[in-house]
């Protein structure tokens, strides 16, 4: 038997949406040279934050994301009852690491750059099902450590190809708390399936997760019988020029049509002109996105209805260089000011 | 059945492929060449100065010529350390990485970036973790031709 709770075939739909009560988000410096400086909370002077290594910068960066958030509402770490979070590195150390310092329960997440949705619906979903009443969903990147760990040192002289995108280094965090407050509303979500169309290319995940970010779009309006343009903005995480280009082509395939109402955080969030190829990546991508203009746009009520669509990639090194292909995801989470 | 199926992914990965090339931006070929050429010939013509220069010394050739590499090695250390030969290297491609002081800057390179996890397990582990292959096939084009030679010569 079908659970209640659960829209299509995908798709769960919450019955008392939780509310995001408070969220924060902490950048590095190059994202704050990007357009949105103004909307982050705050933008980091360098990328070490007063740590030896970037692999503790990148866990510090994660605990002041989610204290930031908490003092927005006058918390303190006890007053959480759940910490749902991930990263990009090995065994997700930044955010144990973070869990280890906040002392909150800790549940922690890889989906790749998909994390923030994944986060997200899980919070929402350990909410709704009536065990927890104040749950944080956080996740980080760090483009140094994401690059010495996905790619090369870091003084290495290479040639990036043009097709390749900037890992982000920003945190994000959200508290949700059940809907007895104001504020946008997890109302539905939906758990994307890995699509691998044989994409093998590292340095073009955008490629690699188009087709997964289409099919849970696709599966999310079909399950939850909404035409595309019932939301104001439909945003992919991290596909970049390349990614989102596809999936518009793949849009057009499947019958939908959200232009002009669909964006994407990576590349929404440099500017052309600060050389990142095409666009950013990374976790803290769409959850600096989401943490900064786009909950304050739908504060400001500029948005009303957003479905976020975070996209992973979820390939490690050894795997690439065994030459197997990238297994790409999507998770959809519809946030609503009801 | 199944083979269809997998005939008809195959269809579909393969239209998918056509697709991402025909959006995906193309390498800059032509001017990568040039800015490899000019940069590539520049270490070279700075690598002859400094030949010509050992040699003016009273360095005999294979002397000046060694004395030379360890200039050029030293001078791309300098410039990784100093956070420039990446900038560099990101516009010449091939013509800053092909020379020896690519092969410099991938060791130091290395060696910087692992200094974090110790001297044994970071630094000594992981310092030939780009250059490594550049090394083990020397090596062995070097048994190989050292074995042509002891056979024909």
């Amino acid at each position: 038997m079908v659970s209640h709770k659960k829209s299509g075939l995908q798709t769960i739909k919450f019955e008392n949406p939780p509310v995001l009560t408070a969220w924060a988000t902490i950048v590095g410096p190059k994202e704050g040279e990007g357009p949105w400086r103004s909307d982050f909370d705050w933008v980091l002077g360098d990328y070490e934050f007063g740590e030896k290594t970037w692999e503790m910068a990148e866990s510090k960066l994660l605990r002041e994301t989610v204290k930031l958030a908490l003092s927005k509402k006058n918390y303190q770490p006890q007053d959480i009852e759940l910490m749902v979070s991930g990263d990009l590195l090995n065994q997700i150390t930044s955010s144990s690491f973070a869990a280890r310092e906040l002392q909150i329960p800790f549940l922690g997440m890889y989906g790749a750059c998909s994390t923030m949705a994944e986060a997200l619906l899980t919070a929402a979903m350990a909410i709704d099902g009536g065990y927890f009443e104040r749950v944080v969903a956080a996740v980080s990147s760090h483009h140094y450590t994401a690059e010495r760990q996905f790619r090369f040192p870091t003084e290495q002289g290479t040639q990036r190809s043009m097709s390749s995108q900037w890992t982000v280094t920003g945190a994000g965090a959200v508290v949700l708390e059940k809907g007895i407050y104001g504020g946008p509303r997890v109302t539905c979500a939906t758990i994307g399936r890995i699509v691998d169309l044989g994409q093998k290319d590292a340095n073009n995940m955008g490629s690699a997760m188009a087709p997964a970010a289409a099919d849970t779009i696709k599966m999310h309006l079909s399950d939850t019988n909404r035409p595309s343009d019932y939301y104001d903005l439909i945003v992919t995480g991290d596909l970049g020029k390349v990614g989102s280009a596809l999936v518009k082509q793949l849009f057009v395939k499947y019958g939908i049509v959200p232009e002009p109402n669909y964006s994407d955080c990576g590349v929404l969030m440099f500017n052309d002109t600060q050389d990142v190829h095409a666009g950013g990546s990374g976790c803290g991508c769409s959850a600096a996105m989401l943490c900064g203009p786009l909950l304050k746009k739908m504060m400001q009520g500029k948005i009303e209805r957003l479905l976020l669509v975070a996209t992973g990639a979820l390939m490690s090194p050894t795997t690439s260089f065994q030459g197997e292909s990238i297994p790409g995801i999507a998770h959809a989470v519809a946030l609503e000011n009801l | 059945m199944n083979t269809s199926a997998d005939q008809l992914k195959k269809i579909e990965a393969q239209e998918y492929e056509d697709l991402v090339n025909q959006i995906k931006p193309k390498t800059p070929i032509v001017k990568n060449c040039i800015w490899a050429f000019m940069v590539g010939g520049l270490i070279c013509t700075l690598g002859q100065v400094i030949m010509n220069f050992f040699s003016a010394q009273g360095l005999s050739k294979l002397d000046a010529g060694s004395a030379t590499a360890v200039v050029l090695v030293f001078l791309a250390a300098l410039f990784t350390g100093l956070g420039w030969y990446d900038v560099l290297g990101k516009h010449a491609g091939a013509g800053s990485i092909v020379p020896i002081t690519g092969f410099a800057n991938a060791i130091v390179a290395s060696a910087m970036e692992f200094k974090r996890e110790g001297y044994i397990f970071g630094v000594g582990a992981r310092i030939f973790s780009v250059a490594g292959p550049t090394l083990v096939f020397g090596f062995a084009v070097s048994v190989v031709i050292g074995l042509i030679k002891v056979v024909f010569g």
